[in-house]
């Protein structure tokens, strides 16, 4: 990797160099991380409006457990997911462990509470306005989710992007159950905390300054997104 | 499904038997016994708090009484309910309209066409592309119309549909209901504008503190009321 002194125009230099090890570290911290906020979406919409849309014993003991995980230290959920895929792990004979996958259910475990805490709120605020009209056109509670869950689409691009932002932006988990390995499971805040403590702060500044970069760019895009719906929807 | 027709079979009768409300230990509907029957359009009337949308929703199914009953007399009839405010979905007038269709398993080739006939009927067609919450009050309340519209509905709730309008779209509203009621649909409707009531009802029911007062033919209650709050009312003495 090239270095200069000045981080900016390391990052420069990198970008324009179009350093093949820069791509595959780039390349593979967006795809670990917009997997996991995939998955994590999968299952944390419906969980969302399902906790909004039901009331049934428990369920304000499960509300707070998940907005308290929305606060979970990674290096904490690293180490749950490590013991779980170890060798000597209940699902160590997979081999999943220093492996992109393994980083990708890390990170869904630290996004899944954001995105079902967050979508709970959204639901339920839309609830309040649509439950009465809902009703009275004959939906069940079953069938008023995906009619709540597409009128909130707007929010939810925003709740999407806070568990983008948890994702992305985490070291702990995937340095744990990644391990840093060059070419394999080495991402973005890897490299940072591997530059850094090499002393290479000028190359590990340059990497911070693209993983700003791209992270902006990701919100600008949904950002534009969501102000185009607002302004066509009302 | 573009044209209610008239119902071949009469619509059941609705029957609330000694039916209350409370809601944190105050009694906000009291032994409240009534029947709806034919096609008829009636008017609940009384001053604000009274319990007449609370009566309404009652009716429709929204709440459950706290004790008595609420049942139709033979096949529970097509509902549909406007309301005060109206709620629109965030996606165009069409996409409104094609919604109802589709939870209601309308086939999808018809759902369009479908729509589209009852836009014309309301007069919303230069709006089918308009995000349905960009409407004005009248327009958003004409689009909730026709909403219900599709539905086909043997009953029609009205709360309040007209509060929040202006004149003109008082009117329409008022248009649309007459549509609704000639194509073989009983009106149940809540007003508290006098002029509304006398133009619109064949029978008046009027609720005071929660409780039914009288259930008469229109033209007995705007000329020689039973209940003294009723004759109060009509006078333009409030009574609270």
């Amino acid at each position: 990797m090239p270095a200069s002194d000045n981080p900016f125009l390391t990052a420069l230099q990198l970008i324009l160099h179009m350093d093949s090890d820069l791509f595959a570290i780039v390349s593979l911290s967006l795809q670990v991380s917009l997997v996991a906020v995939a998955l994590a979406a999968l299952v944390g919409l419906p969980l969302g409006a399902a906790l909004a849309l039901w009331r049934f014993p428990g369920r304000n003991g499960v509300i707070i457990v998940l907005n308290a995980l929305m606060g979970l230290p990674p290096v904490v959920a690293g180490l749950c997911v490590y013991l779980l895929l170890s060798r000597a792990g209940p699902l160590g004979e997979w081999g999943l462990l220093f492996s992109p996958t393994a980083m990708v259910v890390a990170q869904w475990v630290l996004v899944l509470p954001i995105i079902a805490s967050l979508t709970r709120q959204q639901v339920e605020a839309l609830h309040g306005e649509y439950a009465e009209q809902l009703q009275s056109l004959g939906l069940s509670t079953a069938r008023m989710m995906p009619t709540l869950l597409w009128d909130a689409r707007v929010g939810l691009v925003t709740v999407m992007l806070a568990g983008f932002g948890r994702a992305s932006a985490e070291v702990g988990a995937v340095m744990i159950v990644g391990g840093n390995i060059e070419g394999v499971t080495r991402v973005m805040t890897t490299s940072i905390v591997l530059e850094t403590s090499k002393g290479n702060l000028p190359l590990a500044l340059g990497l911070g300054i693209i993983l700003l970069a791209l992270v902006t760019l990701i919100n600008a895009l949904a950002h534009l997104m969501g102000e185009t719906a607002k302004r066509r929807l009302g | 499904m573009n044209a209610p027709f008239p119902t071949q079979t009469p619509i059941a009768d609705l029957q609330l038997d000694n039916v209350s409300f409370e809601h944190r230990g105050q009694s906000l509907l009291a032994h409240t016994s009534l029947t709806l029957s034919g096609c008829r359009r009636t008017v609940i009337m009384g001053p604000n708090g009274a319990g007449k949308s609370l009566l309404m929703r009652l009716a429709h199914g929204l709440l459950p009484p706290t004790s008595g009953q609420v049942r139709w007399q033979g096949k529970t009839p097509v509902q549909a309910m406007v309301f005060q405010r109206p709620v629109l979905l965030r996606r165009s007038a069409l996409d409104n309209l094609t919604y109802v269709l589709a939870i209601h398993n309308v086939p999808r080739a018809r759902r369009k066409a479908d729509a589209l006939q009852a836009l014309a009927t309301f007069g919303l067609t230069s709006l089918a592309h308009r995000p349905a919450r960009v409407l004005s009050g009248g327009e958003q309340q004409r689009l909730a119309l026709a909403r219900a519209w599709l539905l086909n509905p043997d009953v029609l709730f009205l709360d309040e549909a007209t509060s929040a309008l202006d004149p003109a779209a008082i009117k329409a509203v008022e248009d649309a209901v007459m549509t609704f009621h000639a194509s073989g649909t009983r009106i149940v409707m809540t007003t508290h504008d006098l002029h509304q009531a006398q133009r619109l009802a064949d029978d008046v029911v009027f609720l005071h503190n929660g409780q039914l007062r009288e259930h008469s033919p229109a033209e007995t209650f705007f000329s020689a009321p039973r209940s003294s709050e009723g004759r109060a009312f009509i006078q333009g003495e409030l009574v609270w």
